[in-house]
This record gives structure tokens, C-alpha cells and sequence, in this order.
């Protein structure tokens, strides 16, 4: 049985942080993860194809998590992709403002692989 | 009586007779059937047992393998983390990126909040921060190789981890709460001095202590030949700049 490809993308700075998502991710059947620097290369990858989720930091150089999710909840495509935003715990201001700008759920630092695949999975609808 | 009523009477006799012999036949079977069926209901409760025991048994194996899974499932996850920050420290030859990556390693992998690397300082015998986080560098204070916690992880090389209620007590620069040397083999090259903690995070892992030995070993290399390189790079270019003063 074919089974339909989703594509993930995930946007972060840290190449540390980057890597352990997508390591994380890569566990999930039939997805694919694109990797992004910052909130504008995020948005310039969102615009050059189609994606099912979208993960993002948000403390980040250039554009920062915030505008990424207000920009891409106001934009033509992808608008109601589900968001999946990556915060600590003392950021609870910018955790309520991603969630208000249309975020659908947060995950916080330190990051666990189980906690990331069951978001993503939860928010992907699949088993 | 007539003959032909006789014969009928006969007739019926016999039918009689074969009647009750099939009955008697069929009494017989049937009596068997039952010793069969009573024997099998006398056996149901010891089979009904023993498949008793053996979905008991078999209940218990699948939960050994539930736990299993989930054992191997966390082993996994640490050894992914564990290959992430050992590939990250060695993806570049910048000491300045080096100290970024220990520092991205501790607070998303540790889940630390405060804390600062130290590097030895041969020809002062003294240590001082090179970066921190939470803490202010310039603030934190230079220690002579023995002083204090930071000074005696940096002379004997052994770790130092604080009692675990005091995991997040204020933050004391010169008490870190977990001190690990950075090592490269017997030589000790600097410290990184952990404070405090992200406000989940409230007992160490398992997989935190792996870290540490990680990045007692795997840092102190990549910060080492991260600083050599750049000081190679620096002496090449003066030297390139001298031949080219020279041969102008």
C-alpha cells in the first residue's frame, strides 16, 4: 500500500538544536524533514514547496520564530499548517504570544526525541 | 386364528423385534456418546487451567517486552543525543563556534541554565572564563589551579557533583553545582562550572552524566585543536606576510 510522503520543516538556528529534531524526526515513517537557518529562509522554503508541519525555534537571528508563525498564519500558503514552536521554560511571554499568533502546541528545552514524535505525530493525525 | 392372520401377527413381531434391536442399538450409542461428552466435561476445567496459566504467562512475558521497549526505546534516544553533540564538536575548526556548541549542548541537552567554561592558563597556572551563560564573563573571578571547586577539578581532574537538593540553590560563582574537567588524556586544559538548571529540569538523568563524560573528552579536544589551528592559521599568515615583505 503507498503510503502519502508529508514533509516537515524545521526551523533553527542552532545546528545542535537542528539536528536533534531532525534525528528525531527521522524516526517517523513516510517523513521527510527540509532544514532551515531562520525565520526567512523558513519562509522562502515554505513558499517553494509544500509542507504538512512546521516546527520552529524561536530565538533566532534575522527573522525570529514570532514574526515566522504571524507570517505564515497572515500568508496565502501554508496558513493553516500546524506550528509546533520550541521554547524554554522561563519563556512563557513568547510562548503565549506563538500560541496567540496561531501556534498549535509547544514543546520546551531540553528537547526529548519522544516528546517531539508524539507532538508531531498528534498534530499529523498518524499512528 | 387364520393363516393370514398368522402371518400378520408374525409380521409384526418381527418389525418389533428389528424396532427394538435399532433401539437397543441406537441406546447403546447414545449411552457411549454421553460417557464421551462426560468424560470431555470432567477434562474442560483442568484445559480451562491450564490456558489459564498459560495466558498468565504468556501476559507477563509481554509486559517484560513492554519494558523492554521502553528501556531501549530511552537508550536509543541517548545515544542520538550523545552522537549529536560529539558530531557537533568536531564539525569545526573555530574556537569561537567550539564555545558555541558547548554552550548549545549544555543548555538543550542538559538542560542547563547557568554556567561557564574555563580554560588553564599554563604560564599563570590559573583559570579563567572563556564564555559563560546566565553569568556575566567578565565577572566571574580567575582561580589559581587547587582553589576552591573550580580550582581542585582543574589540579586533581576528578568531577565534582553537588548534593542533588541542591540542584537549583542560588547561584554562588565560586560553588558550582556540578564542575567537570575538560581532559585530554592526563592533561586537564580547563573546566566548565554548571550553576543552575532549567526550571524543569530537576534531577539528573543518566544519560546526563554520559554527557558529561562526553564532553569531558570530546570538548577538551575540539576546544584544544580548535585553538591550536587558529593559532597556526595566525603564525602562517605572518609568516606569509613576512616572505612577502621580504621578496617585494
Amino acid at each position: 500500500m503507498n503510503v502519502a510522503q508529508l514533509t516537515a520543516l524545521v526551523v533553527e538556528d542552532s545546528p545542535t538544536m537542528r539536528q536533534l529534531i531532525v534525528f528525531a524526526l527521522s524516526r517517523i515513517k513516510n517523513l521527510k524533514v527540509i532544514e532551515a537557518d531562520d525565520g526567512v529562509d523558513g519562509l522562502k522554503k515554505l513558499s517553494s514547496g509544500k509542507f504538512d508541519i512546521l516546527i520552529t525555534d524561536i530565538n533566532m537571528p534575522i527573522m525570529d520564530g514570532l514574526k515566522l508563525v504571524s507570517m505564515v498564519r497572515n500568508g496565502d500558503t501554508h496558513k493553516g499548517i500546524p506550528i509546533v514552536i520550541i521554547t524554554t521554560e522561563g519563556a512563557q511571554e513568547d510562548r503565549q504570544r506563538a500560541l496567540a499568533l496561531g501556534a498549535n502546541a509547544y514543546i520546551t528545552k531540553p528537547i526529548q526525541a519522544p516528546q517531539v514524535i508524539s507532538k508531531v505525530k498528534e498534530l499529523l493525525k498518524i499512528a | 386364528m387364520s393363516g393370514q392372520t398368522e402371518q400378520d401377527l408374525a409380521k409384526i413381531l418381527r418389525q418389533s423385534a428389528e424396532s427394538s434391536e435399532r433401539l437397543l442399538k441406537e441406546n447403546a450409542e447414545l449411552r457411549a456418546r454421553l460417557e464421551r461428552a462426560e468424560s470431555a466435561a470432567g477434562k474442560a476445567p483442568q484445559d480451562y487451567v491450564e490456558l489459564e496459566s498459560r495466558f498468565h504467562a504468556l501476559e507477563g512475558e509481554n509486559r517484560e517486552f513492554a519494558n523492554r521497549y521502553v528501556e531501549i526505546e530511552e537508550e536509543n534516544n541517548n545515544l542520538a543525543n550523545l552522537y549529536v553533540a560529539s558530531y557537533q564538536l568536531h564539525s569545526t575548526l573555530d574556537f569561537r563556534e567550539v564555545l558555541q556548541i558547548i554552550t548549545e549542548i549544555a543548555i538543550n541537552l542538559i538542560g542547563a541554565e547557568c554556567f561557564a567554561i574555563y580554560l588553564v592558563d599554563d604560564k599563570s597556572r590559573t583559570l579563567a572564563a572563556v564564555a559563560s551563560e546566565g553569568l556575566d564573563k567578565d565577572k566571574l573571578p580567575k582561580m589559581a589551579l587547587g582553589q576552591g571547586i573550580i580550582g581542585k577539578v582543574a589540579e586533581t581532574g576528578d568531577n565534582h557533583f553537588g548534593p542533588e537538593d541542591q540542584m537549583n540553590a542560588p547561584v554562588n560563582p565560586n560553588e558550582p553545582f556540578i564542575c567537570i574537567p575538560l581532559k585530554i588524556k592526563d592533561r586537564i586544559i580547563g573546566v566548565i562550572a554548571l550553576y543552575s538548571f532549567l526550571k524543569q529540569k530537576t534531577r539528573l538523568a543518566s544519560v546526563d552524566y554520559e554527557l558529561f563524560t562526553l564532553l569531558a573528552g570530546h570538548a577538551a579536544t575540539a576546544l584544544f585543536s580548535s585553538k591550536l589551528y587558529s593559532e597556526s592559521e595566525r603564525k602562517l599568515s605572518t609568516i606569509q606576510g613576512f616572505l612577502e615583505l621580504m621578496t617585494s
